[in-house]
């Protein structure tokens, strides 16, 4: 039974989504605050690489190793960020630009490929690498053992990031700050908000869970680095947002949708099934599913009324009201 | 001290010239930086690639081959950026004009037509699969309000995948079926010699290779130079670029006009792949770590955003960065990690973009003892 494809599916989707996951959480969060930030591909990459960089280096028991990886990783997308929350923010260059550049400083042929080579991480598997979490028993549950049991402890973050950020946006008082900076930053600023302050705060966050993400990928979902490895999920968890119409709820059914989608090639070309004519149907179909679910999201009613935060792409200049 | 920012209210002219000057010599002290932190010697490094991407024999014949692509999709992405339509697809729609120009190259040129003709032929193919791949995301955008930016870039992807499935995963018209080599390997098939572009040489640096493609870019940057400063249409699209509003109380159609420029922008894109086959690899190039690793499509946002989206600086531009892809693809080994170049041409991006600050606003350094309050906000410019 747990060898079904709808388990294995289901259950690659959830672990094919966690990068996907921690990246557009990332992207939400600066969204929210009305940084857009298309570096998100960039972003993962510079995480992946460090981290498995991270993972390699020190000399020290699996699981701290694990940790200090997902630390590095975090650090490395957070300093990504902040070229680009320098940029947009302080500097109020366009923020779709910057986030371009930044993917194409920081992406397949960029820094991440840069810090591959010349630090020799590939063509090797991870020194350590997640496992699942649980006990073997619990695992071998019919259906929630391979879904939900049998995952490493990446995905259990996660759920608690998603609840944490939800809470965080609609309970706290930084959070209800954070909507108004991303909403009607001037208004925020009249009633005494930081919104510079707020700005560099979520984005760098932002750009440590894409780091996060990218490590998700190098040391979890397929443990080596490989030049360019996200292959795309940048992109994709930038769509995620808006799919999500930016609640974080929706951004986990919406990545392990997308990662259940990565899975299917995969996954039938090793039971040979044969989904349509051809090899370059599954392997298209992510991108194009992305596609698609992003013209329903964006098309016709729905985007005005879950829309996107009101200032979102635009920076603040407080003397320009 | 505290250092403030305040609008200019006019635009002095030598600033246009002196901040982009300024920032590229500011990004090549931060990428030095880089490079010392990563152990390389930026000065050395620096001379390396100005001789291998310039001045080395032969180098600009090299030079040139990675500078006509990057010329095209330059010219395709400042088309669509100028009106604020961020087409990154180029890559993709390159991807399709080497499909439907080599497509035209294989069938005209099989059946022996004259060469001008089969030429004529590939350039028309490359522009149509270009232009259809980019009207994919320009429908997306016009009709349903979807985001030209991730959907273009999606169908990048989409479109790698076809192009390799056509010579490795399939019988397709592209791919050689006879012959020994084929069937131990997959290959794509030559085009025939009427469908091969011509060279011009040149007596510099000991024959210097001029590739027909080059000329067509710096023809089509005239085109587009012409069509979006001396026609309406280049008018109307620069106004929607500057204020979609203006233009819609203007009368403007922006459907039409999204739908135009992007398929613009993509049938440049597509000639710069119709070139690409028919200047430099001559047959349909399959290979996942041929063209697609190349990356034209992205590095030609840099070209486009460097160039400040004007055709003719663009094609400056284009031929400088692909000096320097030159140099960093001659130099590669171990002590020239791949991605340097990247890395490179990244800063120089950000420090433009950065840059771009200081022609629109002006910084003033205020000393808290002698002005104890904060400098009087200027009059709004807008």
């Amino acid at each position: 039974m747990n060898n079904s494809l709808a388990v294995v599916l289901i259950a690659s989707g959830v672990a094919y989504g966690t990068p996907l996951l921690f990246a557009a959480l990332g992207e939400l969060l600066a969204e929210r605050s009305g940084v857009l930030n298309l570096g998100v591909e960039g972003m993962m990459l510079v995480g992946a690489v460090m981290g498995f960089w991270a993972d390699e280096s020190f000399h020290v028991p699996t699981g701290i190793a694990l940790a200090l990886a997902i630390v590095v990783a975090a650090l490395a997308g957070a300093v990504m960020a902040a070229v680009h929350a320098f940029l947009v923010i302080t500097l109020r260059a366009n923020q779709i630009v910057s986030g371009l550049a930044l993917t194409i400083f920081a992406g397949a042929a960029g820094l991440s490929s840069y810090l591959g080579n010349d630090l020799q991480l590939s063509d090797k598997p991870a020194r350590h690498a997640f496992g699942p979490l649980l006990p073997k028993a619990l695992q071998n549950l019919p259906v929630v053992g391979p879904i939900l049991l049998g995952q490493n402890i990446l995905v259990y973050i996660s759920w608690i990031l998603v609840v944490g950020i939800g809470l965080y946006l609609t309970r706290t008082r930084p959070g209800l700050n954070v909507r108004a900076v991303g909403e009607a930053p001037s208004a925020a600023d009249t009633m005494g908000i930081n919104v510079t302050a707020y700005r560099y705060a979520h984005t760098l966050v932002g750009g440590a869970l894409a780091g996060v993400g990218g490590a998700t990928i190098t040391l979890a979902l397929t443990p080596q680095w490989v030049s360019g490895i996200t292959g795309g999920s940048g992109w994709i968890a930038v769509a995620l947002v808006i799919f999500a119409f930016w609640r974080p709820g929706l951004c986990l059914v919406g990545a392990y949708f997308f990662g259940a989608l990565q899975a299917v090639a995969p996954e039938l070309q090793a039971r040979s099934i044969s989904l349509g004519p051809t090899v370059l149907w599954t392997n298209s179909l992510p991108y194009l599913m992305t596609v698609l679910v992003l013209v329903v999201a964006a098309s016709g009613t729905a985007r005005r009324r879950l829309g996107a935060p009101g200032a979102l792409g635009t920076a603040y200049v407080r003397e320009a009201r | 001290m505290r250092v403030g920012i305040e609008q200019r209210l006019d635009r002095p002219r030598w600033l246009v010239v002196a901040v982009p000057v300024g920032s590229v010599v500011a990004a090549f002290v931060l990428a030095a930086i880089v490079l010392a932190v990563t152990g390389h010697n930026p000065v050395s490094t620096y001379k390396q690639l100005f001789e291998a991407g310039f001045l080395q024999q032969g180098s600009l014949t090299q030079t040139l081959t990675v500078a006509t692509p990057l010329a095209f999709t330059g010219l395709a992405a400042a088309a669509a950026f100028r009106m604020k339509l961020y087409n990154i697809g180029a890559e993709g729609q390159m991807y399709m004009g080497t499909i439907v120009g080599a497509g035209a190259g294989l069938y005209f040129g099989g059946r022996g037509g004259p060469s001008v003709f089969v030429i004529g032929a590939m350039v028309i193919g490359g522009c149509l699969g270009g232009a259809g791949w980019a009207l994919i995301p320009g429908v997306l955008r016009a009709f349903f309000n979807a985001s030209e930016i991730l959907t273009s870039l999606l169908l990048n992807y989409v479109a790698g995948l076809l192009l390799t499935y056509l010579i490795f995963e399939s019988e397709s018209y592209w791919r050689q079926t006879t012959g020994f080599n084929a069937t131990v390997f997959p290959t794509s098939k030559p085009l025939p010699g009427s469908a091969i572009w011509p060279k011009w040489v040149l007596g510099l640096q000991g024959g210097l290779t001029v590739p027909l493609g080059a000329f067509l870019a710096v023809l089509c940057a005239a085109l587009l130079w012409v069509a979006y400063r001396r026609t309406r249409f280049g008018f109307e699209v620069q106004v929607a670029g500057d204020s979609e509003r203006a233009a819609r109380y203007a009368g403007v159609r922006l459907r039409r006009k999204v739908l135009a420029v992007m398929a613009l922008s993509g049938a440049i894109a597509g000639a710069g792949g119709a070139s690409y086959v028919g200047d430099f690899s001559h047959a349909l190039d399959g290979d996942p770590n041929g063209l697609q690793k190349l990356g034209y499509g992205y590095t030609g946002i840099v070209v486009a955003a460097l160039g400040r989206y004007n055709p003719v600086a663009v094609v400056v531009i284009a031929f400088l960065l692909g000096g320097l892809e030159n140099a960093g693809n001659t130099l590669q080994g171990v002590d020239f990690p791949a991605g340097l170049v990247g890395v490179v041409q990244g800063i120089i991006l950000f420090s433009v973009l950065g840059g771009e600050l200081l022609t629109r606003y002006r910084l003033r350094v205020t000393w808290r003892q002698h002005a104890p309050k904060p400098a009087p906000a200027p009059e709004a410019a807008a």
